[in-house]
């Protein structure tokens, strides 16, 4: 099968303001082949379909073992890391596009600060009194330790936020990954000295009660970490907290 | 000097947000520029752990043991005083990590776990399931979240460093970068920069490094004038999975849980592995190093692994890879320790490494050489520092598994202070237009990619580098391959002169950026690549057939490449090795030390 080819749809757009295209491209298929793989053969020899030179596709991208969270795209309509998306299991022809919800930077490079945003806001860390040497950290048991790994295997790719209903103008909504945060950083012994704090900011415009429990997060997140459950828990500390509030302010 | 030092970091994995948080606790105002959003640097992808002996498991491991398997480990090519200091440091820094939150996996006491790793016979090697890196990277990058969100850090994230701005006493000012959505060029001032830009892997082509990893930075300054050291010693590492658009790391703790290296033991051997029996597979590290068996250092594994596959053309079903099994082990333990990296396999590869066997094979994963800095890890800039992967202190030949990250985070904490304590003592003097000079010049460097009109496809150029680089000049060479080499890396030059670029925008255009990195990879290229022709001995990572053995007599020295302008090419100095701890004896590790 020496001249097996594939065929890939890309959707482009040369800058945030121009309007966007679609380019078709045909390249000799390979064993093991990723969309990674595909969009490098195209850099190597940026030629369409129909013989039309054109730029090399503009894509984010690093460790291309899904653990650096950069290559996630539309694939086939899915939101999905390009890096483990591997060809053979594809249906053809190929369908990419940037994800929908975040600014097109050029092609499918899009711009997802606003998690980090949220996590500046949300103060996603523990409070540490320095870096010199104050001795060993609290005792942790294997079972908070296997409740808090999974959540922080987070790898802030946005797909949770991509497929949320939600998650729009409209409501603000912080999404999936950041309500999860919460949940991993009020878990920990002295990360819970901002556990107020961080309810508190998931209370108002965008907070955990725009979650529609489409539960689409938990679905797509390709590190399986369970999103709705973190979203149940800490909609349950943000319930307490209210009620708290109520009695104390 | 101004009351707040402002130091420029470049680099936002575990090194760079190392120094940027120590800088941060000293009182000084941080510039931290990355390619990628800092949370997404290639830390992540360290697996296996982090080494520290802090003898929790009644063995009577001490630090001056880790010291003594690092400097041997490394072939004795290492300045020992550094690190003995970061080996006594590892249980410090593992607390302070542990207290940032980090969720390594637990003992039911509730204390650290620790696992095996390679060129040790101790539990030494602390773990975060299988993405030790990634949980480690997360801690620091909360840190600095936490700082920038105090003002004491500024993020530059989606720049990239084009080179130093150097006063006309040679001092460093500042650095010229680029944006890389604008692809505006901008100088920025500081009082002091460290460099903590990482691996070199895209020089090989494919490797286990992240996309990122293209030693640019460094090559820059060593163009502009640092010494870069021993760098002819890139570790291959034994275990990794062939990929199309890279290799992908296998990590050292499989073996480290128990995992074992096997082929058939008779060639051509097309039966299911799970229905091989025992006594006909060949577990070629058990039998050859008993002690340490496959658990030897990755130098050792790689070159035994070569061996079974070229010599003994023993390969599964003839191709280049062994068995790396895990399959006697019970599923439970294997999710607990291994499922980070079991899933990178499942997924990329498709077959589910509890049940069958994974096939394995050595590749490109790490450069032991690097910027060449003192104990301070200062570089010969003065107002430069480096640390991580991208300079070349504390690993000499070779760099045991789980060592890296401890060296990263030792580096940023040796370094932010050293830079810090560098601004607060240095005296005012004019600058001279350096900063216009230096940004005219890379624009001018920019405006002639930009026109090219050649024939050459930059893409193409690299294939062909890593191609050359990975047949010549990784585990097995020959003086011969590399001059061969070498006269190509001028012929790639040449080409490059001859560009094309497919993309002339000035937008976000990643070939343009890319294809800038590519001259700087073939000029770091020739660094290591000579630097191996000159080193007739082997030891470590770099092993010569024609010169088997290490010879201290007239090797046990530091390899220093610096940049001679006028004639384009490296030039070679070379510097005495501080043994001044442990003496230099025979590493060997089919017995115990």
């Amino acid at each position: 099968m020496a001249d097996k080819t594939i065929i890939i749809k890309i959707k482009r757009q040369k800058s945030p303001n121009d309007k966007a295209y679609w380019d078709e491209f045909e390249l000799p298929w390979k064993r093991g082949m990723n969309v990674i793989s595909a969009m490098m053969d195209i850099a190597a020899n940026p030629v369409t379909r129909d013989g039309k030179t054109t730029t090399p596709i503009a894509y984010d991208s690093n460790c291309l073992e899904e653990v650096c969270g950069s290559c996630a795209m539309l694939i086939n309509g899915r939101a999905r890391m390009a890096c483990s998306a591997l060809v053979e299991k594809l249906d053809q022809p190929v369908r990419i596009e940037p994800l929908s919800k975040f600014p097109v930077i050029r092609d499918l490079s899009v711009d997802r600060s606003v998690l980090f945003e949220n996590l500046k806001r949300l103060k996603a860390w523990v409070p540490v009194d320095g870096t010199y040497d104050l001795g060993s950290g609290p005792r942790v048991f294997p079972q908070q330790q296997e409740e808090a790994y999974p959540l922080s295997r987070c790898i802030s790719c946005c797909c949770c936020m991509e497929v949320c209903p939600q998650f729009n103008d409209n409501t603000n909504f912080v999404g999936a990954a950041t309500i999860a945060q919460v949940k991993l950083f009020n878990l920990h012994p002295s990360g819970k000295v901002f556990k107020e704090d961080r309810l508190h900011a998931l209370m108002g415009d965008g907070g955990i009660q725009e979650c529609g429990y489409a539960q689409n997060c938990v679905e797509v997140c390709p590190k399986d970490i369970p999103l709705t459950t973190a979203i149940a828990d800490v909609g349950g500390q943000v319930m307490k907290q209210a009620i708290k509030d109520l009695f104390t302010r | 000097m101004a009351a707040t030092p402002r130091i420029i970091v470049v680099g936002g994995g575990l090194a760079g947000l190392a120094a940027v948080i120590k800088i941060a606790e000293a009182g000084g105002q941080v510039d931290l520029f990355s390619i990628v959003p800092v949370k997404r640097s290639h830390s992540v992808c360290a697996q296996g752990g982090i080494n520290a002996a802090k003898n929790l498991k009644g063995e009577g491991d001490t630090t001056w043991q880790h010291f003594d398997d690092t400097v041997y480990g490394g072939d004795f090519l290492a300045n020992q005083p550094p690190v003995k200091d970061m080996c006594d440091a590892a249980p410090a820094i593992i607390d302070v990590l542990d207290r940032m939150g980090v969720t390594f996996n637990r003992t039911p006491e509730g204390l650290l776990d620790f696992r095996r790793f390679g060129g040790t016979l101790y539990h030494r090697t602390a773990f975060a399931g299988a993405t030790t890196g990634q949980q480690l990277l997360y801690a620091l990058d909360e840190q600095v979240r936490r700082h920038e969100s105090e003002g004491k850090v500024q993020k530059y994230e989606s720049w990239e460093f084009l080179s130093a701005v150097l006063d006309n006493k040679g001092g460093c000012r500042g650095i010229c970068a680029i944006d890389l959505r604008s692809m505006e060029v901008r100088t920025f001032p500081a009082d002091a920069v460290i460099m903590a830009t990482g691996g070199i892997g895209a020089i090989f082509g494919k490797s286990t490094n992240s996309v990122v990893c293209t030693g640019s930075a460094q090559s820059a300054l060593y163009q502009q004038g640092a010494y870069y050291a021993n760098g002819e010693f890139i570790q291959v590492h034994p275990t990794s999975i062939p990929g199309e658009d890279k290799l992908r790391l296998m990590s050292e703790s499989a073996r480290g849980e128990g995992g074992r290296v096997w082929v058939p033991k008779t060639l051509g051997d097309k039966r299911d592995p799970r229905s091989i029996p025992e006594s006909e597979r060949w577990y070629f590290l058990e039998e050859w190093y008993p002690k340490y068996g496959n658990l030897v250092p990755r130098d050792v594994a790689t070159r035994a692994i070569h061996k079974v596959v070229y010599e003994h053309n023993l390969g599964i079903d003839g191709q280049p890879m062994v068995y790396l099994d895990l399959t006697h082990i019970d599923r439970a333990t294997l999710d607990r320790k291994l499922e980070g990296i079991l899933e990178i396999y499942e997924k990329f590869v498709g077959d589910d490494p509890r049940d069958t066997p994974m096939k394995i094979f050595p590749g490109m994963h790490y450069t032991m050489g690097g910027l060449w800095v003192d104990y301070k890890q200062a570089t010969n800039i003065p107002g430069i520092f480096a640390a991580g992967e991208c300079e070349y202190g504390y690993h000499g030949a070779n760099r045991l598994g789980a060592n890296s990250l401890v060296s990263c985070i030792w580096g940023g904490f040796v370094s932010g202070p050293e830079a810090v304590k560098y601004a607060r003592n240095k005296k005012e003097t004019s600058v001279d237009g350096c900063f216009d000079a230096e940004r005219k010049r890379q624009e001018e460097i920019n405006g002639r990619l930009v026109s090219s009109t050649g024939s050459e496809n930059p893409f193409r150029i690299w294939r062909e580098l890593g191609e050359l680089m990975t047949k010549n000049v990784t585990v097995i060479r020959y003086n011969k391959g590399l001059q061969n080499t070498d006269a190509k890396l001028v012929e790639l030059l040449e080409r490059y002169g001859n560009i094309n670029l497919s993309d002339k925008t000035l937008w976000a255009n990643t070939s343009f950026v890319f294809t800038r990195q590519l001259y700087n990879m073939l000029q770091l290229a020739r660094v290591i690549t000579q630097g191996a022709a000159l080193r007739n001995e082997s030891r470590g990572a770099h092993y010569k057939p024609e010169f088997p053995e290490r010879d201290d007599q007239n090797f046990l020295k530091t390899t220093k490449a610096y940049f001679a302008a006028d004639a384009d090419e490296p030039r070679f100095e070379f510097e005495p090795v501080d043994t001044s701890l442990i003496k230099p004896r025979p590493r060997r590790y089919d017995m115990a030390k």
